[in-house]
């Protein structure tokens, strides 16, 4: 049946039979899309006097946006962080292989190294949409090499620095350059954070606070000057205390500016967070978190060693560490694991573990007017789920990307 | 008259929604050959709607060549507000169903010359050969459409100022804001519901009893403007039990009386019949 609209040419697909989520519920409703983006039906009848071309039965599945992966380290045997002459060929495996995830969308991270490295990787990887050859690329998230000795985790210690004596300037000097960056985490009580955290700000880039001992204070400061998110709630951080929460306090800080919403990631896998841990959080301030999931390059791979920056990890079973000690080198759980696990040990309702990982890391990269969620004109970024949330499909401007069993 | 008398508002409700099925079905519609229906909008038609919605899914029926007329639209609400008539209409019904937008026709309430709008609805369903059977709902004035008490009973298609106790009843659709209510609306006149072939109207719940007393029992008055169809050669009133409240009870065991000649009315047509 040919398109019937006088405002596009472009093929009108209505998915039918689905559950949508939209405005925090999930409905009976038909998804419309054309052009990549979710289209307005009521506008398209009474404007246009428009029907659909094509009708995609979803046999009562649950139709989400895509998920989007704010910290991600690598996979499937690649190491975002390792300088090739073609990073882009591994950054574009690991994009392929989240299809079956559920995640269209993610920031490629590089965790603390030299700054030949940031030279070398930065360059080579544009932002751009996602597509049939895999999820889109928000920019870059550098986790490091400016967060504190202590709370280095599996960061490389001989790769660390200090705002000292520069600032900005040697942040520029280390990175390189800023371009496709979408998110830096630091540790804000290094001297000269301040300026820094505003001048990132200024770039649109979002400051994320982790791999640090600030207390509380600082880190309200930190978000005073523009920092809002937090790195992986709970790990490399002060642990929460009753006298001085640390970063963990920002959860419920009564000193953040009234609109303004603090976002933390929370690798939801089971290993990184003990359930009643992510339940406090959650329960704390459930429209801050954002699941993510700190993958490193041994995800997707049998058990054994792999590289991860300029250092070794071993993989034992689900638990990924830094190789000879028992210090978590990140996780190998998958996206949709980690949605799982989070409706599981939170017992949240399954739109909120659906938003935690769509909507809220879209508003935390301050992307949510394109995507994270099925509102009209937005990115038609999808994800099709049964009702125990495993991923059937997977869309991105409407377009089937992955299909299970296909 | 035909006086149809159920037992709820859902036994109404599906009543209605199969002599529709049936009209439908019997009328055999085609590309050359388009059935026209008038539609109202508001709660009382809703499980009508419902009904036919699922007809339709049962591939009972289609409305591919089905040609709507609706009733009436609020002046100066945008067209994709929740509570317009376009929005009702979509949500309820059209977005449910296989009927083609340009066989829809809502009066547009933000058109630049709304005088025009009327007249030129008007021609509309001159052009598509009159309306084959108009379906309306009763106010609890005894109002069809917008057609408020003191409207001429010969009225056609114009715009009317909504009347305090109509804009009062209305406002908590607007989150109980008086300001937000539309004052005026654009209807179909008395009149151009007369023209229809055939006319049906569901009256449902105690608060409507009164107003189809008067409506039936009463004289033609155009203080209660459904009276007008006292005059019409066919009129079916589809009702509950608690929408008779006021009637004589010599009204109502007559009718109740016929239910069983009535209820062949809906009784599903030979096959042969289907389109």
């Amino acid at each position: 049946m040919p398109s019937n609209n006088s405002v596009s040419a472009a093929p009108i697909t209505q998915f039918i039979n689905c559950r949508i989520l939209r405005d925090h519920r999930l409905q009976r409703e038909d998804l419309w899309v054309r052009d990549g983006r979710i289209l307005d039906p009521e506008k398209l009848f009474f404007d246009e006097l428009g029907y659909a071309d094509e009708k995609v039965d979803c046999e009562n599945s649950i139709i989400a946006p895509g998920f989007i992966d704010i910290q991600i380290n690598g996979g499937y045997g690649i190491d975002f962080s390792k300088p090739s002459d073609d990073v882009d060929a591994g950054v574009s495996f690991v994009a392929k292989k989240i299809l079956e995830h559920g995640v269209t969308s993610f920031c490629p991270t590089l965790v603390t190294s030299p700054p030949e490295v940031y030279h070398k990787v930065l360059p080579q990887i544009t932002v751009r949409d996602g597509g049939a050859h895999g999820a889109g690329v928000l920019g870059f998230h550098l986790e490091g090499p400016f967060i504190s000795a202590e709370k280095k985790g599996a960061h490389p210690e001989q790769f660390l620095r200090t705002f000292q004596p520069g600032g900005f300037q040697d942040l520029m000097e280390t990175y390189g350059s800023l371009d496709g960056v979408a998110m830096v985490t630091l540790a804000p009580e290094l001297s000269g954070s301040h300026a820094v955290v505003r001048e990132l700000c200024q770039r649109g880039i979002k400051v994320s606070l982790g791999h640090s001992v600030a207390d509380l204070s600082q880190a309200e400061e930190a978000v005073q000057h523009g920092a809002s998110c937090i790195t992986h709630l709970f790990n490399a951080m002060q642990p929460f205390h009753h006298r001085d929460p640390g970063i963990v306090g920002l959860l419920t800080s009564d000193k953040i500016a009234a609109g303004r919403t603090v976002f933390y990631g929370m690798i939801a896998d089971g290993i990184h967070t003990n359930p009643a841990a992510l339940r406090i959080a959650h329960r704390a301030h459930p429209s801050g978190l954002v699941l993510v999931t700190d993958a490193i390059t041994a995800m997707g791979l049998p058990p054994g060693r792999h590289t991860l920056g300029q250092q070794v990890i071993e993989i034992q079973g689900l638990h990924a560490y830094v190789a000879g000690t028992k210090t978590l080198s990140g996780s190998i759980a998958t996206m949709d694991m980690c949605v799982r696990h989070f409706r599981l040990a939170s017992g949240c309702k399954v739109e909120e573990a659906l938003e935690a990982a769509s909507l809220h890391p879209a508003q935390a990269l301050g992307i949510s007017h394109r995507k994270g969620r099925l509102d009209y004109g937005l990115d038609a970024d999808l994800v099709m789920l049964d009702d125990s949330l495993n991923i059937k499909a997977t869309y991105i401007s409407g377009q089937e990307v992955w299909r299970k069993g296909a | 008259m035909k006086l149809i008398i159920l037992n709820d508002y859902d036994e109404a409700s599906e009543w209605a929604a199969k002599y529709i099925r049936n009209k439908i079905l019997l009328f055999k519609p085609g590309p050359n050959k388009y059935l026209t229906l008038g539609l109202p909008t508001g709660s009382t038609p809703l499980g009508c709607y419902k009904k036919l919605i699922e007809y339709y899914k049962n591939g009972e029926i289609s409305f591919q060549y089905v040609k709507t007329f609706n009733m009436d639209e609020y002046v100066g609400l945008p067209r994709d507000h929740p509570e317009s008539y376009h929005s009702f209409m979509w949500n309820n019904f059209f977005k449910h169903i296989d009927i083609r937008a340009e066989n829809t026709h809502i009066l547009d309430g933000n058109a630049a010359d709304l005088q025009a709008e009327c007249e030129a609805f008007e021609e509309k369903i001159t052009a598509a050969g009159g309306i084959e059977l108009f379906v309306g709902g009763i106010g609890p004035d005894g109002h069809i459409a917008f057609n408020e008490p003191g409207s001429s009973l010969v009225s056609r298609t114009r715009v009317k100022t909504l009347a305090r106790d109509t804009i009062m009843a209305n406002a908590r659709f607007f989150d109980g804001d008086l300001a937000k209510v539309p004052t005026m609306a654009l209807t179909v006149g008395v009149g151009t519901v007369m023209d229809a072939k055939e006319v049906m109207i569901i009256i449902t719940g105690a608060h409507k009893a009164f107003a189809l007393y008067k409506a039936i029992e009463e004289g033609v008055n155009h203080m209660w403007t459904v009276s007008a169809f006292q005059q019409h050669p066919r009129t079916v009133f589809v009702c509950d039990e608690d929408a008779t409240l006021e009637l004589r009870v010599k009204t109502v065991k007559y009718f109740k009386g016929m239910m069983h000649v009535h209820n062949k009315l809906v009784e599903p047509p030979p096959s042969e019949a289907k389109s």
